[in-house]
């Protein structure tokens, strides 16, 4: 039993110290991939900037709008850390560091990722602003949609390893990892995982060039933190959620530990995740709408279909 | 699709490309002899204020932030009796300096003036005023304008003929 | 084990099912029906079936409310809409509605307290049991249930299809 609680600190200890470091390593990668150097001042290599925006937002004023409806103001940014936090009970970081090993871990994340969208909706209605209303209908249908394919996507892996748990599908790529025969999947799930953490190429709940910022625009402070921090923790859960799915797990070579395999890999997505902000165009809206339900839709389920032949005729 | 992988691609490669940043305490950005900076006053090459106090800089400023009062000295040379650029309204447009008619006001490349308090930013003359002749070495107004002053008289000036008698009927 | 946990639940869903009745502002109504939701989810989870309480919170807390939130969102219900509610739901209307649903409850009480058994043990339904029950016994009911949807969306489709926009009037006939 206290090995159990030294898992669920450890796991909330690494994620809230990712979740604000990302802040410096997106910064830092943005401006490397802009021809800049990024925050380099604060400390060595400007890693106390980290340290100056949490003092920042602690301190700012926490500032409620008065035409807000105040108890679902402050509830919303609780929701959004709530979720994903939630979200990381599942995931394996090594063959023994699982806070729950539930038999419907993946079931356990698509529900916690689908309470997520509250968040966003409850943010953007609670703050009665025509920006926060705009961003929060864009959020909810944006990510009621992906969440489809989200979903669809993943079960060819569920197909492939025939569990719901998270551990037994780690230990089913023993052989090979379903980047290989789910590399179809893979990719929807990456498109959809963008566009449920909202963020950019896909980030138009938030879109500061058209909407301020979108459903945060009248937060401030330590909730405006936390939306802030539930980004970067939904990136790195679903940079985990990635390599648990599609690249291995903590699988690997034995020279390193399984956790430390599990970070490296889910670092490598981080990156990519941000290469993806510093590369890509924010689409119109429609557009989004409109390549998530003619292109992604009919995609997973053909790849859920083709996965599910091939599975029962090798069976056969 | 292709196109959106190659541009992530390019942008990737950005990673071992030269970083243009200045790193600006310790190495300054070179700035171009006609950056808009802050305004200075002028002189002669005698060392003589050049402005006269017409009040065209502060006519063309648009956010009014120059005030001066102008009087004369007993040569006759009309000179600021004080002189105050108010450097928190100034937008640095340079059109204080295209209105002056002797090249007495100049926007100089210098932006280095930040201050604690807004009351320190007003500048006065004295700190407006600096011993050199800025942009345009060599010039002197009152050596080529027909104004008389003490020590020089009408026609005196460079490239001025003397001045016709009105009186006489003489060619 | 179970039993604090189950009863703290259906507390919460009874409550906040109550609320959802009470609420004038709709949106408040609303998020207490998702909490009630939630609440079922954890009963079905505690009472061995994962499965459909993951279904339960992805479907209905996460999907179906949501568009419920959203559409009420683009309504702009503010305070004048809560006060007419208000206005409405005045005691001589909700009471007499309210006694025939007590007299109701009466009697389920009455009848569940009559056939009194000690529960079964839980059994466990994983998912792959689910799975087989709907692709063996129940396959009808799914491939009805898959063509009452598909006409839904036909349905769908065919209301929320636009004419073809002419962009100038000359072109139009």
């Amino acid at each position: 039993m206290t090995n159990f609680w030294w898992i669920i600190g450890g796991v909330l200890f690494a994620l809230l110290n990712t979740a604000a470091g990302l802040i410096w390593v997106e910064r830092r990668m943005l401006a490397l991939w802009q021809d800049r150097y990024g925050p380099n001042r604060a400390g060595p290599f400007g890693l106390l900037v980290v340290l100056a925006d949490t003092l920042k937002l602690f301190f700012k004023e926490d500032w409620i709008p008065p035409f807000a409806d105040k108890i679902v103001f402050v509830f919303a940014p609780a929701v959004v850390m709530l979720s994903v936090l939630m979200s990381f009970v599942v995931m394996p970081f090594g063959p023994h560091i699982i806070v729950a090993d539930l038999n419907i871990g993946l079931l356990f994340f698509l529900a916690m990722s689908s309470l997520g969208v509250y968040s966003v909706v409850l943010g953007g209605w609670a703050s009665n602003n025509k920006y926060a209303l705009l961003g929060a209908m864009r959020g909810a249908s944006q990510m009621i949609s992906y969440e489809v394919f989200m979903g669809l996507a993943l079960m060819g892996v569920v197909v492939l390893s025939g569990s719901f748990n998270l551990r037994e599908i780690v230990e089913a790529q023993r052989t090979i990892w379903f980047i290989v025969p789910q590399f179809l999947g893979f990719l929807i799930f990456l498109v959809a995982g963008v566009a449920e953490t909202h963020r950019l190429p896909f980030d138009i709940p938030e879109a500061e060039s058209e909407l301020v910022a979108g459903f945060h625009s009248e937060y401030s402070g330590m909730k405006f933190g936390m939306f802030f921090i539930g980004e970067y923790l939904g990136i790195t859960l679903i940079s985990g959620m990635l390599v648990t799915l599609y690249f291995g797990g903590w699988l690997g070579p034995a020279f390193l530990p399984p956790v430390i395999w599990f970070a490296i890999k889910t670092f490598c997505f981080i990156l990519l995740f941000i290469l993806f902000r510093a590369s890509m165009p924010r689409p119109r809206y429609d557009q989004l709408m409109e390549y998530g339900w003619k292109v992604l839709f009919p995609l997973s389920i053909l790849n859920l279909l083709v996965t599910a032949a091939i599975k029962l005729w090798l069976n056969t | 699709m292709f196109s959106l992988v190659r541009s992530m691609w390019l942008i990737f490669l950005h990673m071992f490309h030269k970083r243009e940043t200045y790193q600006y305490p310790e190495q300054k950005a070179p700035l171009p002899a006609r950056w808009r900076g802050r305004i200075a006053l002028t002189r002669d090459p005698d060392g003589g204020e050049r402005c006269v106090g017409c009040y065209l800089c502060a006519a063309a400023c648009p956010v009014d932030c120059i005030s001066l009062q102008s009087t004369e000295d007993e040569s006759g040379r009309r000179y600021p009796e004080f002189f105050r650029i108010n450097f928190s309204r100034c937008i640095f447009c340079g059109f204080c300096e295209e209105a002056c008619p002797t090249y007495a006001i100049q926007l100089l490349p210098d932006f280095e003036m930040a201050e604690y308090s807004r009351q320190q930013l007003v500048y006065e003359k004295e700190d407006l005023l600096i011993n050199s002749q800025g942009k345009y070495p060599g010039y002197n107004y009152y050596k080529i304008a027909g104004m008389a002053i003490q020590g020089k008289d009408k026609g005196d000036a460079k490239n001025e003929e003397p001045p016709v008698d009105v009186k006489s009927l003489l060619p | 084990m179970m039993g604090p946990a189950f009863y703290i639940a259906a507390a919460i869903a009874v409550i906040a099912t109550v609320m959802v009745i009470t609420r004038y502002n709709i949106m408040h109504a609303l998020l207490y029906l998702v909490v009630s939701l939630l609440a079922v989810a954890v009963v079905l989870y505690l009472y061995g079936a994962p499965f459909i309480a993951a279904l339960e919170v992805i479907v209905y807390a996460g999907a179906i409310m949501v568009l419920l939130i959203f559409f009420v969102m683009m309504l702009n219900l503010g305070k004048e809409s809560a006060m007419q509610e208000q206005r409405w739901l005045k005691p001589r209307i909700w009471i007499f509605p309210s006694l025939l649903c007590l007299v109701l409850l009466g009697e389920l009480v009455f009848l569940i307290s009559q056939n009194h058994q000690p529960p079964s043990e839980i059994k466990v339904v994983d998912p792959k049991a689910v799975g087989m029950a709907l692709f063996g016994p129940y396959m009808a009911a799914v491939e009805l249930t898959g063509i009452l949807l598909m006409a839904g969306i036909v349905g769908a489709y065919h209301l929320g299809r636009q004419k073809e926009k002419t962009l100038h009037r000359f072109l139009e006939n």
